[in-house]
């Protein structure tokens, strides 16, 4: 049940970066090797979302895949059951390519107020706006 | 209606983390080498510090007993002696799994630093959880059990990988169960080669002198540490 801690950590950095503004969507690139579960998540979500910009928002999901990489040989496998030892040069220094990601990719605005007032995120430079398709 | 799509891409635990570092800059000030010890519900935890932390030569040691609730296993370690603080999960939202920086954040005022060397943090028993979230220590050791199944290494990779030594507890049943610790070390150097490992008996005594011949050389040892 790490979803509940995991809610809360989502809701937070929702909250930084929405500035505000009402989110309606967003979007999470969860590794496989997380072990999160997206019905736990959405369920601890909906709780810890209440009275914050993201209440009621729809959490929409993209699975990495988990790939380990051998360092000396650079052989790459992916995993069902993790092996970390490589399984061409027997070595240990294997590192993990993809897997173990669980970030906030991107946040969908919901758009009430007048089309100025939208003119996206002022003070980050990570940060860009562009328009998706109308609903 | 339209939709404003802001980017992002951070870290979720981002948060945790910056406070874990916090909490690790005032372990460092302070000279204290810290331990975030973690399991499985049952696996022996407590039962193996207290076998040591009376005992530990030139160490002194303080523990950070975190539990959902009540403070039964503070009660047993400080009997011994030795500074122990509790912290609750409960009053978050129903109890926590876990410990996270910011709890252990909320301790720190109350822990006795100048007067300790080591401070082992006893995490709440879970093998998903603690693994994800960083408190600020110097390393992380866990303990898996001989009646916990060959395979745990491969269920949680996580905290396997997170460890730089596990303890194989209650190895005084090993006459009476099925079970492999062959197959067990395999299995652990699958996800985490070369970890290091010690066989130990709370309950009779075998391998604890090792474990605590560990933790001295862990107390004493210069700079930071890997912590997975």
């Amino acid at each position: 049940m790490h979803e509940l801690s995991l809610s809360s950590a989502v809701v937070n950095t929702v909250v930084k970066h929405a500035d505000g503004r009402r989110v309606e969507v967003v979007n999470l690139r969860i590794g496989r090797l997380r072990q999160v579960v997206p019905d736990t998540l959405d369920f601890y979500f909906d709780f810890v979302a209440r009275d914050t910009v993201c209440d009621g928002a729809e959490l929409k999901y993209e699975i990495i895949e988990a790939r380990l990489r051998c360092n000396p040989c650079a052989e790459e496998w992916g995993i069902e059951i993790p092996h970390f030892r490589c399984p061409t040069c027997g070595g240990s220094d294997v590192e993990v390519a993809s897997g173990n990601e669980f970030e906030v990719e991107s946040i969908e605005i919901g758009e009430d107020r007048p089309e100025g007032d939208l003119a996206g995120p002022q003070d980050s430079e990570q940060e860009e706006a562009e328009c998706i398709a109308p609903r | 209606m339209h939709r404003t799509k802001v980017k992002v891409v951070e870290e979720a635990l981002d948060a945790n983390n910056t406070i874990a570092q916090a909490n690790r800059s005032d372990f460092d000030r302070a000279g204290v080498k810290v331990i975030n010890f973690m399991s499985a519900p049952g696996a022996g935890k407590t039962t193996l510090l207290e076998r040591v932390v009376a005992d530990l030569p030139g160490v002194r040691v303080g523990v950070l007993e975190g539990d959902v609730q009540g403070s039964m296993d503070a009660d047993r370690l400080a009997s011994l002696h030795i500074p122990v603080t509790q912290l609750n999960t409960d009053p978050s939202f129903g109890g926590e799994c876990h410990l996270d920086a910011n709890m252990v954040r909320s301790a720190v005022p109350s822990l006795p630093l100048d007067d300790i060397d080591l401070l082992v943090i006893e995490n709440v028993g879970n093998l998903v959880c603690p693994a994800e979230f960083k408190v600020g220590e110097d390393t992380r050791v866990m303990v898996t059990s001989v009646t916990e199944g060959e395979e745990k290494p491969l269920k949680y990779p996580l905290m396997f990988r997170a460890c730089e030594l596990v303890l194989i507890n209650k190895i005084d049943l090993l006459p009476h169960i099925d079970f492999d610790v062959e197959r067990l070390l395999y299995n652990i150097d699958q996800v985490h080669p070369d970890v290091e490992t010690i066989l130990v008996s709370a309950r009779t005594g075998e391998g604890i002198d090792t474990w605590r011949e560990w933790l001295v050389r862990l107390a004493t040892r210069e700079g930071a540490v890997a912590a997975g």
